[in-house]
């Protein structure tokens, strides 16, 4: 009895309350000397895996050469449960920063230049952001649902003004949109299908600007993905393929004759725009040798030309390119590794002229860019 | 441990010894538990034996039985396993979360489980959720490491890394008694109503009848709190919000027929369980509540037989046809919806036999045949069959005093799928073979040392290999190579305050190869393909104490103590060896290095105290060790206070139970909370 009592007795005493917490991060690190340069530095969102609520905000300071993990939980330590879960895309509006947190069911509004947080616009199952003049315009799977004759869920664009943070108009468009763009006084939506497969989704949605309905569909390829506009005001879309027959390509669209103009037949996860480059990087399963190979090139959105499929030198092996950003000014490429998704990432820093500057590890699943 | 039978009558020891054909070379003592009843004329002396029973088995299991499991203050048999040394259960959090086991951290797909001598199977994803098993009716838990080295049993019993064995009441009565019935009832915190009703009829002297019913509902509510505190000090914030979607409801009902003919015995037995369930999800930003809904149905029926024919010669054989129904809802708009169901059945035969050469060689062959199949509503399913045997020959002798027993097992595995047309092809066809040895050397009586090796694998489930576009066809089997040393000691006392000592310690070297893992593929988001890439090894010590004192006034104390230490290396990926990043050689996911429980029993006369704690250390949930992975250490005491009131003829219990005393916030899983301090009160009548 007085064993057991004591036993008790040193356990009460033990059991200092251990609660579950978030937000442990690494310290800060310097990975390269200083660089004088008109830009602040750039923000990285890693997507964190599905369920982990592990989406985190990185930053890289140009000035010090530091990189830092997880700057939202510094910036704002009293926000419950942190970022969120699944940070799906990044993009800055004047001095805000706008995160798409895909399965927090919010885009998360911050100041530029701190990280702090300034509010969030609540929309299910969002996915990618763009802007134009003060709207935001977002894509989100959540739609109209229709029950008969068979379950149907459409995705739509969301109109929202940044000003209030309210939705103020929404556009029914395709099954599970992904990317969009503005160019032409039209809204170009990349509709994917994910949910359907193996019936994906084949078109991109136009929509009028003006009077925001859909207006008509381009026929590209399956399970689009990325839209993106160049310096001659032409879209760049890629498909991801139905992991079958149909293999990932990047397509040229033309937004006066709203027509593909050109096909590469080149596989693309990622893509930046950078002047008459073209960035894109890719993974591709080999379903003979179960093996996965990383690539990287360049082409040219003037002549619509391959200019290089072996961008990265041969001795930097990437398991999964996800996120890709050029410094317009130094033509410094910037590009993540995803590797497994549960496991912590990896930045590169490679030179114009692909040599490889600096790494560091970052979150989970490193994926979206803002430089400024 | 083999220990202090339960207060069993003399008569039914008797019976016991003699249909299991166990040996007791014991001496007969008064019970510690029950005191001398000489006050009602139906009563026998209560005794328990200090039976060391003849010892099949080269190296003993961890046991929870009788007293000891009714002491834990439980919900589930999950709940029960986790006193065992070297296994960590998985536990999602509430009434009807999933909880898995995992022991000596090979992974919770190795796990055999046993339900009255014949494995629970789940072709469809390999777990068998110990969530859903009820301990109302289960008399014995039994925990082996490696396998149950008795050589008397079916071929699949030498099919896994670790087994657990579910042992159901077998009926036995009173002198002049032809029935025994229980009703009870449990209900308490997370909106639990628990009732449950047991019925056992005496047929005739060789042959009873057990009938067994439960209905559990619960809300699944709980208050759960996460809050972050600042370096210095401050609290950055605290937020407490209650568990949703976490209800269950669930109809067990079990009948069996028991049996004894001369020098054996059989018995039949069906299940029926039926349940729906909400999924309560993580937790995260946002998002508080989730929608997903899942239905089980699981049905089987089975028959076991055994005799000795003829003298040293020992058969048996063993039968079960099963039928699983799952359905899973996706409700919610926000997400993809998803409504799929699953139907899974199994046959199974199995026969063994055994052979004595000589007192001391014993030899045994036993061959098991299994179907499998799967049907689903899913897009482009293959609806998998599966066709398995096993074979395994094995041998124990026993030459002066060492104890030893080897076995060979080999399994045939043939797949094959439907494609979209409805063709039938063979997908795979396969044999692969694993040995076992366990041996004993007893040094001094009491004292033993033991070691063992084995093989064992595991075949990709049906999820692994062909759930639309996740599968991958070409998966390997997963394989573990086990390496056990260890030192028990057994000391019993007749008199005096000390009453038992038992120590086992065990240290141990596993390796897991071709880990079956997901890992993403392609230019996708969220596209997961199965690959044999995981390369583990796991290092470990296992420390087991417990002792049992006798104090003045008949107060009797039972402790038992366990301690577990492992690293558990993930190798799989050698260039992967940052110093704080890397994966390589570090620790994998949600094994700690440190883990204990510690169980107390307290009885006076017909009261009872129990005090069970359990320890869990600092885990990562992932390979890299960071701090952003890292999970905090957590403990929970439990306690609850029993008594039984006996009467003419029946018997009450009555027991309250608190469990998280201390009210401790933890998380097993990340980002699924489990419930603070909550309470149990049981009211059990037996007639």
């Amino acid at each position: 009895m007085k064993k057991l009592l004591y036993i008790v007795a040193a356990l009460l005493v033990l059991n200092a309350c251990e609660e579950p917490q978030g937000g442990n991060t690494q310290p800060p690190q310097v990975v390269t000397p200083t660089e004088t340069t008109s830009l602040h530095g750039f923000y990285l969102l890693n997507e964190g895996n599905m369920g982990s609520n592990k989406a985190t905000l990185d930053y890289f300071d140009f000035a010090t050469g530091t990189y830092t993990q997880n700057i939202y939980t510094l910036a704002n330590p009293s926000v419950p449960m942190e970022l969120g879960d699944v940070g799906n895309d990044l993009k800055r509006h004047g001095g805000r920063l706008y995160a798409v947190i895909n399965a927090s069911n919010k885009v998360e509004v911050m100041d530029l230049t701190t990280a702090k947080r300034l509010g969030q616009i609540d929309i299910a199952n969002c996915r990618y952001i763009t802007f134009h003049e003060d709207y935001a315009y977002v894509t989100s799977y959540a739609g109209p649902i229709q029950l008969y004759p068979q379950y149907e869920q459409k995705g739509y664009v969301l109109k929202i003004d940044t000003l209030t943070m309210q939705v103020v108009d929404t556009c029914v468009v395709g099954f599970q949109p992904d990317e969009l763009a503005i160019v032409n006084g039209k809204i170009y939506v990349a509709n994917s299908g994910g949910y359907l497969s193996p019936n994906y989704e084949n078109t991109l949605s136009v929509i009028n600007l003006t009077t925001f309905e859909e207006q008509q569909r381009i026929e590209v390829d399956v399970n689009l993905h990325r839209v993106r506009v160049d310096k001659y005001g032409k879209l760049w879309v890629s498909s991801r393929g139905d992991y079958q027959g149909n293999v990932s390509r990047i397509f040229c669209v033309d937004p006066q004759m709203d027509v593909v103009i050109d096909t590469l037949d080149v596989p693309c996860s990622n893509m930046c725009i950078v002047g008459d480059s073209l960035f894109y990087c890719a993974s591709q399963f080999n379903y003979d040798n179960m093996t996965e190979v990383g690539t990287c090139g360049i082409i040219n959105v003037k002549t619509r030309m391959v200019r290089t499929e072996h961008l990265l030198p041969d001795d930097v092996t990437l398991v999964k390119p996800y996120g890709i950003l050029v410094n317009p000014l130094t033509g410094d490429l910037y590009l993540t590794d995803a590797r497994d998704y549960v496991t912590p990432g990896v930045l590169y820093c490679f030179d114009s002229e692909g040599k490889l500057k600096w790494k560091t590890r970052t979150g989970d699943i490193p994926a979206h860019f803002v430089l400024w | 441990m083999m220990n202090f039978s339960k207060l069993k009558r003399q008569w039914l020891l008797a019976h016991f010894v003699c249909c299991c054909g166990w040996s007791v070379w014991g001496q007969v003592v008064v019970s510690p538990m029950g005191q001398t009843r000489l006050d009602s004329m139906q009563h026998i002396r209560e005794v328990a034996i200090v039976a060391t029973a003849k010892k099949t088995y080269v190296l003993p299991p961890q046991r929870l039985e009788g007293k000891r499991l009714q002491a834990l203050t439980t919900y589930s048999v999950a709940d029960a396993v986790r006193y065992f040394a070297g296994v960590q259960l998985k536990d999602f959090g509430g009434v009807g979360g999933i909880k898995t086991v995992d022991v000596r951290s090979m992974g919770t797909h190795h796990m055999g489980v046993f339900y009255d001598g014949i494995q629970l199977g789940n072709a469809q994803n390999g777990q068998i959720d110990l969530g859903k098993f009820s301990l109302d009716n289960i008399e014995e838990v039994t925990l082996y490491n490696g396998q149950k080295s008795d050589i008397f049993q079916s071929a699949k019993d030498y099919g896994s890394s670790g087994t657990i064995y579910l042992k159901t009441r077998r009926p036995k009565f009173d002198a002049n008694k032809t029935y025994n019935i229980h009703l009870t009832m449990r209900a308490g915190s997370f909106g639990l109503a628990n009732p449950s009703f047991l019925w056992e009829h005496k047929i005739t002297d060789n042959i009873s009848s057990s009938l067994s019913a439960e209905y559990m509902y619960a809300t699944g509510k709980y208050k759960f709190r996460y809050r972050k505190e600042l370096p210095n000090g401050h609290v950055a914030w605290d937020t407490t919000a209650v568990r949703q979607n976490g209800d269950v409801n669930a109809l067990r009902l079990e009948g069996g027929l028991f049996g004894y003919v001369p020098g054996g015995k059989w018995h039949l037995k069906g299940y029926f369980y039926d349940s729906e369930r909400g999924i309560p999800g993580a937790i995260i930003n946002n998002v508080w509540t989730n929608a997903q809904r899942q239905w089980d149905r699981n049905a089987f029926v089975q028959a076991s037989f055994q005799k000795e024919w003829l003298k040293g010669y020992d058969f048996m054989l063993n039968a079960k046809y099963a039928n699983d129904y799952m359905r899973y809802l996706n409700p919610d708009t926000t997400l993809m919806f998803i409504d799929n169901n699953f139907l899974q059945q199994e046959v199974y035969l199995s026969m063994v036999n055994k052979y004595s050469i000589m007192p001391q060689w014993d030899v045994s062959l036993s061959v098991d045949y299994q179907w499998n199949t799967l049907q689903s509503n899913m897009h482009n399913f293959v609806n998998p069959d599966r066709h398995s045997l096993w074979i395994a020959a094995a041998t124990a002798v026993t030459i002066w005093r060492i104890r030893a027993q080897a076995n060979l097992l080999a399994t045939y595995v043939y797949d094959n799928t439907r494609t979209p047309e409805g063709v039938r092809q063979t997908m795979r066809d396969e044999w692969n073979l694993t040995p076992a040895c366990f041996l004993n050397y007893e040094v001094i009586k009491g004292l033993d040392v033991v070691a063992f090796y084995k093989q064992a694998f595991r075949m990709p489930t049906f999820n692994d290999l062909y759930y639309t576009d996740i599968g991958n066809v070409s998966l390997k089997p997963e394989k573990t190579t086990q390496y056990d040393v260890g030192v028990h000691y057994d000391k019993y006392w007749y008199s005096g305050f000390f009453r038992q000592l038992s120590l086992k310690t065990d240290a141990y070297f596993n390796q897991v190869n071709n880990k079956i893992i997901a890992v993403p593929k392609g230019n996708g988001q969220y596209r997961w393909m199965m690959m044999n890439i995981g390369y583990v090894e796991i290092a470990g010590c296992d420390v087991s104490l417990r002792t049992q004192m006798r104090f003045p006034y008949d107060v009797f104390l039972n402790v038992g103590l366990n301690y577990t230490y492992q690293q558990a290396h993930d190798m799989s990926d050698p260039t992967d060896n940052d110093p704080i990043y890397g994966t390589y050689k570090k620790q994998i996911a949600y094994i700690p290095w440190h883990s204990g429980s510690i169980t107390a029993q307290l009885t006076y006369k017909s009261w009872e105290m129990n005090y069970s704690f359990s320890y869990v250390g600092e885990r990562y949930h992932n390979s890299a060790n960071i701090p952003a992975n890292y999970e905090q250490p957590w403990y929970t005491h439990d306690i609850n206070l029993a008594k039984e009131f006996e009467f003419k003829k029946w018997k009450l219990r009555i027991a309250a139970e608190v469990n998280n005393l201390l009210n401790q916030r933890y998380e097993v899983i990340q980002n699924y909370p489990m419930p603070g301090i909550n309470y149990k009160g049981i009211v059990k009548i037996m007639f």
